[in-house]
This record gives structure tokens, C-alpha cells and sequence, in this order.
């Protein structure tokens, strides 16, 4: 991004605070805070270990959940891509994952393991699991056959063939998966914890929302963004760069 | 190592219409060590495949392959149509990955064979074709293999570059010598190159002659004795007009 592009957005964030700040002073109403009054919770509720606490726990479900399922999610996508006959058998399989509601898996792992904490954690990995599959599957499919033929003409062992030959044509695959899991997992982590936690942003959020407590909620979803950001900027953007340097 | 024969009885393919065609039949063959063999004929009519076979990359096929060494499979570098490198892996990484072992000398003087010490940190999306052709090269001698297939490597290279790879080519083949399956359909190419030709026909594939090249190997730069001895096969052996 060029300078000009730089300050164009920062000015649409800055647009963005003053029309919040305009909107909540024309409502008048505890339902809109202004910027500055989040803020000001905001920070109450750092300086009083809540917010660190439970975004903590909540993030921690989520490395959790998100290993796990992207782990899973590559093993058996690689071999659904590899393999035509097992693709064939667990494609209806998958569909039928794809489509089932988060919402469903969240409410029956708790009917059915209880309100504990590695039934949320498999709620999350249900949903996110078909999904991951699904993106390396397509990845592993379209693996150059050349590069492929040529690992074993010159007799690449497995190891060598799959980090320099395979992986990193599955890497644009991989960064598509962790991206739109990471999205996926933050959402149905809330409601998660919402369902059958007593900790976590979720439980906090319903809690704010019991006590109407606008304010509170926003200073939290504050906090949720930013540590969005600084996931994507200071981890998976340097992670794109030094993958893709060999790009011309 | 003893001679490579190949004895292909029989090798079909099925078309996307689920057709069925024979791609090579009754392909015999004999090749002595260390010569330099060059495969003509027609584009399209299998020799892909045939190198497919020899490097065991296809072994869907009613025959008989045996490349010498008993019970030791040979050390084969290949050579592909296109470069077939790892865009992700430098120049020098590509080498290194096709050895078991690193051998840095092999590869430094691989690299001051073919001129390209200087980029041997680079990408090879950043190179040229006629770059990342003599990269390839390079992979498969670093190998030191005891059988060398190679398709068509020159095509799509202009001719000036396509005569200095050439070039390199041999003087590298000199220096260690080894047997060399050459496809191409370019004759003037297979005379300048090969100790002996063999001609193969299209559809199913196979032999129609075989022609010892009979220049000397210092004169084979003097295009008029290629001219030549072009004419001369064109002459002697009407069969292979039609392949040509």
C-alpha cells in the first residue's frame, strides 16, 4: 500500500469514529455509547484483569480448537485428494457435516458430553473440521503431476517430497482455510461459550447483554478486533511473505 | 554396467471416450554403454511414453525392460520436455534436493560448467527458459547417472541458445560419459549429437532402422557434413522420410 492509500485509510477509520461519535450523541441513549465511553470501559475493564481473563481463556479454546482441527483437516484433505476411491466413499459424508447448523453440534456435544470443557473444544472442531477438508482436498487435487513425477524419478524420499514438493503448492490452500477458519472459529467460539461456559468473551458478552450493558459489549468486540489484526499482521501476513518470496 | 534392452510387447492407452489404442508394439531394442542414442520420429508418437517406461514412471505396459546391473536399479536422470523445477527452491536447492547427500563440489563445478554460478540463489521464475533448461541439465548430471533420458530439451529455445546448450551438453557428456537416450524429431539435431540414430514410426510406435552416425565427433559442428550426411540417410533409407 502506497502513501496516498495509507492516509485514504486512515481517514475512512477516522470517518468512521466521528459518525459513531455524531450517531451516539444524536441518540443520546445508554443502547449507543459514544467512542469515548468504550473506551473508558475499555480500559476499567483491562485495568481490572476481566477483559485479559476471559479473552485469555476464549483464545486459548481457540488455539485449541483451530490446531486441531486444521491438523485433522490437512491429514485427511491430503488424503481424500490422493486418494479417488475414499474421496468417492466420504463425499457424502462431508456434505452432510458441511450443512449441519453450528449451532446443533454446539447443543448435542453438550447433551451428550456434558457441559465441560473438551465438549465445547470438539463442538468447535466439528464445525470447523469439513471445512479445512474440503479446501486441502481441492488443494491436493490440483498438485502438479509433473513436479510430482519428478520427485520420483529422481527418487525424493516421502519426507522430501512432501515438504519441498507437495506442501508448498497446498500453501495458498492452507492460508485460505486458516483465514476463513479463524473467522469461522472466533464466531461459533461465542456462542459456544455462551451455551455451556461460565468464562470466556461469550459468557461475558451474554452476561452484558442480560445487563443491557452496551458499552461493556463493545469495548469487548474492541478487543476481539485487535487481536484479529494482530493475528493476521504479525503472523500470518510474514508467514504469506516468506512462503511466497520466490513469487515474481 | 551391461546394455540396456528394452523388449516392449505391448502398451496401450484409453482415449477420454473410453477407446482404446495401442500405443507401442513389438518395440525392440538395444542399447551399448555409454553411447549417445538419439530417438526420432514424428511428434505424438509415443516416445514420451517410452521414456516414461525406461524411467519407470509407467509401468502400465505387457514387456520387458533391463537396464544391465542385475538387481540394482540404475541411477537415471531425466531430463524433461519442460524444466520441471521447484519454482519455491532456488537453483541451487533444486540440485541439491535430486542428491541424497550434499555434494558441493559436484555442484560447484556443475554450475562453472554451465555458466551459472551467479544465479544459482535465485528463483527460477526469475530466470530464463534457456536458464532454467541448463538448470535441469545440471540436476540430472549432478546425479552422476549410469542412463540419461532427455526430451526434446531444446525445443522452444531460439537457435543460438539451443547450439551454446547443445554445446555445453556434450562437453559435460565427455567429461563423464554415460548412456544417453535423446528424443527429438529435429534430424540435424539427432546427426550433430548422436553416436547412433534410431527411427521410430507413429501409431503404435516402433523400430524402422537404426543408422550408426558416422562423423566424426570433433566435426560435428560443421553443419555442411551434417547437411550431408542428412542427405545421404534421406537417399539411402527412404523409410524414414515419411517420420520426418
Amino acid at each position: 500500500m502506497n502513501l496516498a492509500n495509507k492516509t485514504l485509510a486512515s481517514l475512512s477509520f477516522v470517518l468512521l469514529i466521528v459518525l459513531w461519535h455524531g450517531l451516539a450523541l444524536y441518540i443520546n441513549d445508554n443502547t449507543l455509547p459514544t467512542p469515548v465511553v468504550v473506551i473508558q470501559v475499555f480500559w476499567q475493564e483491562v485495568e481490572s484483569g476481566q477483559l485479559p481473563y476471559h479473552l485469555g481463556l476464549t483464545l486459548l479454546r481457540l488455539i485449541a480448537s483451530f490446531s486441531i482441527a486444521m491438523f485433522l483437516g490437512c491429514a485427511i484433505g491430503i488424503i481424500l485428494g490422493r486418494n479417488k476411491k475414499l474421496d468417492a466413499f466420504f463425499d457424502n459424508w462431508l456434505v452432510i457435516f458441511l450443512n449441519i447448523p453450528a449451532l446443533v453440534t454446539i447443543i448435542l456435544c453438550y447433551v451428550w458430553f456434558g457441559l465441560i470443557e473438551s465438549a465445547a473444544i470438539l463442538a468447535v472442531v466439528i464445525n470447523k473440521l469439513p471445512n479445512v477438508i474440503v479446501t486441502i482436498r481441492e488443494g491436493t487435487k490440483a498438485l502438479d503431476k509433473d513436479l510430482l513425477e519428478m520427485a520420483r524419478c529422481y527418487n525424493f524420499s516421502k519426507k522430501k517430497t512432501f515438504f519441498h514438493v507437495i506442501w508448498p503448492q497446498l500453501h495458498p490452500f492452507v492460508m485460505a482455510a486458516t483465514r476463513s477458519g479463524l473467522a469461522l472459529i472466533w464466531k461459533i467460539i461465542l456462542v459456544v461459550e455462551l451455551l455451556g461456559r461460565s468464562d470466556g468473551m461469550g459468557y461475558q458478552i451474554h452476561l452484558f447483554f442480560q445487563l443491557f450493558d452496551v458499552a461493556s459489549i463493545l469495548a469487548y468486540t474492541i478487543a476481539f478486533i485487535a487481536v484479529i489484526q494482530a493475528i493476521e499482521l504479525l503472523i500470518l501476513k510474514p508467514l504469506d511473505k516468506k512462503a511466497l518470496r520466490w513469487k515474481r | 554396467m551391461s546394455d540396456i534392452h528394452i523388449d516392449i510387447k505391448n502398451k496401450t492407452y484409453t482415449t477420454a471416450d473410453s477407446q482404446q489404442h495401442t500405443a507401442i508394439a513389438d518395440l525392440k531394442l538395444s542399447l551399448a554403454d555409454n553411447k549417445f542414442v538419439c530417438l526420432v520420429g514424428p511428434s505424438g508418437c509415443g516416445k514420451t511414453t517410452l521414456l516414461n517406461i525406461i524411467a519407470n514412471l509407467d509401468t502400465q505396459y505387457e514387456g520387458e525392460i533391463s537396464l544391465g546391473q542385475n538387481h540394482k536399479q540404475p541411477n537415471i536422470g531425466y531430463i524433461f520436455q519442460n524444466p520441471r523445477l521447484l519454482p519455491w527452491r532456488t537453483v541451487r536447492e533444486n540440485i541439491e534436493l535430486a542428491l541424497d547427500s550434499p555434494q558441493t563440489e559436484i555442484i560447484d563445478s556443475l554450475l562453472e560448467a554451465m555458466q551459472l554460478t551467479h544465479i544459482q540463489h535465485k528463483y527460477p521464475e526469475h530466470l530464463s527458459l534457456g536458464m532454467s533448461r541448463r538448470i535441469s541439465i545440471i540436476r540430472a548430471f549432478a546425479i552422476n547417472p549410469d542412463i540419461l533420458l532427455m526430451d526434446e530439451p531444446f525445443v522452444s529455445l531460439d537457435a543460438p541458445t539451443a547450439r551454446q546448450v547443445r554445446g555445453l551438453l556434450m562437453d559435460l557428456w565427455q567429461q563423464r560419459p554415460h548412456t544417453i537416450l535423446f528424443v527429438t524429431h529435429n534430424l540435424r539435431e539427432a546427426i550433430a549429437l548422436a553416436d547412433r540414430l534410431v527411427f521410430l514410426s507413429a501409431s503404435p510406435m516402433s523400430v524402422v532402422s537404426e543408422v550408426e552416425v558416422t562423423i566424426p565427433r570433433d566435426d560435428r559442428n560443421n553443419e555442411v557434413l551434417v547437411e550431408d550426411f542428412r542427405q545421404y540417410l534421406l537417399n539411402n533409407h527412404p523409410e524414414i522420410k515419411e517420420l520426418l
